[in-house]
């Protein structure tokens, strides 16, 4: 039998790394952000059935990018841990940072035990009563979290549309201001000059938002009618 | 269970195929459902909830419950509620040991909302009612040793628009009712004077008040089913239940329908 060559662990860390990030690349972008009355999650995705982006909890939503099988197995298992200490506890001692929490360990322990990471990312976000309160987690492949302030891009060319994003978001801004933030973002192609630049069509989106104001449940799915008032310049531009 | 919290996800929580948190449950915490272990031996006095009834109207149902708890002679609860909203479109009401009866309730309403989180979709009525009976069957060993509760299901059926009725028996056996129906110690005298009341085509209001009239009638009949209390203003659960969804009957407007009824102006 033939030794195996010695490959070091920075270099076989790196090598995952590599492989997950590529696959996260690969898929289209989805942005979580902020807004006077709550958390709003945008992405392109032109199908009605599966989704990138779903409800948790009562104030729990969630976004994700990369395969989707992982992160749909991700979803699944983030409802029931949440339900599950709802139903163990009380309806608010549910919360994203222990979701946040749980799926670190989770995304981390596949990272260096199991033959491949995950090739997912995901964003989880909770609405609180003030805006001060609202929390919007990011979780990398590796299992690192970070609590980002107002806004989250991930998945495909998310470093140029975050740094998009960061230019004109303010933490004032109305559902229909970043909604309209968030389509321009998407669509914004590598040209400086804008010729790259897509406008992208209500039903090719799916999008989201916790409401801060809705009773109990604040998750609700925007519909192509509701997304098309609310981007009135969509067609124009 | 809380070390697991800390500590990467258990097995059990991506296994793929279920969408049903009594499931999840049974697979990974069974310690948690109601009725597990062992049943208790001799018998406990606790609080009982009582009479439930509901009616179907034309376009939907309404299900009303009197504010009543009792410990034998003794009233254990003035102001219990024993009408739910199962989910948007559904309601749910409990008679027997509450304790047993709100857990199950408890639970189904989490089961309906887990579904329709994982799945993306409404489970259908016929669903609901289904994996109620299932639930219902699994606390037979404690309905044996005395703590028994049955639950009564309605909902308005999208697919077929229109408000159903579903009543339960202690071992999971499911009947849909036509009309009417009621549960409970008072429910002989209630579905006396639904029987009645009740016409083909109600309208939402009279459907309210032929319900309210029940209970009263009921509680007039029946100690352990507690009447519309006008001077402390403890007024039933009443729930309309239609294509719009789940609503509960303000006390304000229950305060008129009672007085009404009991001023003898209206016989419906």
């Amino acid at each position: 039998m033939t030794q195996p060559f010695y490959v070091s662990p920075e270099q076989l860390m790196k090598d995952r790394a590599d492989f997950a990030r590529k696959g996260i690349a690969r898929g289209r972008s989805v942005i979580v952000v902020g807004y006077r009355g709550g958390i709003a999650f945008v992405t392109e995705n032109t199908s009605r059935a599966l989704h990138k982006i779903s409800e948790i909890y009562d104030r729990i939503g969630f976004a994700a990018v990369g395969k989707y099988n992982e992160f749909e197995n991700l979803r699944v298992a983030g409802v029931r841990y949440a339900d599950l200490r709802g139903y163990s506890y009380d309806r608010v001692d549910v919360s994203a940072r222990g979701l946040a929490n749980a799926y670190a360990q989770t995304m981390g322990a596949v990272f260096t035990t199991e033959s491949k990471p995950l090739e997912v990312e995901l964003a989880v976000a909770e609405v609180a009563a003030t805006q001060a309160g609202d929390q919007i987690y990011r979780l990398g492949y590796d299992g690192s979290v970070a609590e980002e302030p107002g806004f989250v891009v991930m998945g495909g060319a998310a470093e140029r549309l975050g740094a998009l994003v960061r230019e004109e978001w303010t933490e004032d801004l109305t559902l229909a201001e970043v909604l309209g933030l968030a389509v321009r973002v998407l669509g914004a192609g590598e040209e400086e000059d804008g010729s790259a630049d897509r406008v992208l069509a209500p039903a090719s989106l799916e999008a989201a938002v916790l409401d801060r104001h809705r009773p109990r449940r604040a998750f609700q799915r925007l519909s192509v009618p509701a997304l098309t008032d609310l981007l009135p310049g969509a067609e124009q531009k | 269970m809380t070390a697991e919290f800390g500590d990467r996800l258990p097995a059990a929580f991506s296994r793929p195929g279920s969408s049903s948190f009594v499931d999840f449950l049974a697979d990974h915490a069974p310690n948690l459902l109601p009725g597990r272990g062992p049943a208790p031996i001799g018998s406990v006095e606790t609080p009982h909830a009582t009479t439930i009834v509901a009616l179907t109207y034309d376009g939907g149902i309404v299900m009303a419950g009197d504010r009543r708890a009792t410990m034998g002679s003794t009233i254990a609860h003035r102001k219990m509620e024993k009408v739910f909203s199962a989910d948007d479109y559904s309601a749910v009401g409990i008679a027997g040991t509450a304790g047993v009866a709100v857990e199950l309730v408890r639970l189904f309403q989490l089961e309906l909302e887990h579904f329709e989180k994982i799945e993306g979709t409404l489970l259908s009525l016929e669903g609901k009612a289904n994996r109620l009976a299932t639930m219902v069957r699994a606390g037979l060993p404690m309905a044996l040793q005395g703590l028994a509760a049955v639950p009564l299901f309605g909902g308005y059926d999208e697919l077929r628009s229109e408000g159903r009725i579903f009543s339960y028996d202690v071992a999971g056996g499911r009947y849909e009712e036509q009309d009417f129906h009621a549960i409970g110690s008072g429910s002989v005298h209630a579905r006396g004077s639904m029987k009645k009341l009740w016409a083909p085509g109600l309208g939402a209001e009279e459907a309210v008040r032929t319900a309210v009239h029940a209970l009263i009638d009921a509680a007039d009949e029946d100690s352990a089913t507690g009447g519309p209390d006008v001077a402390r203003g403890i007024y039933p659960i009443v729930a309309v239940v239609d294509s719009g969804g789940y609503r509960r009957v303000s006390d304000s407007d229950l305060a008129a329908v009672v007085r009404a009824i009991t001023m003898g102006g209206d016989q419906s």
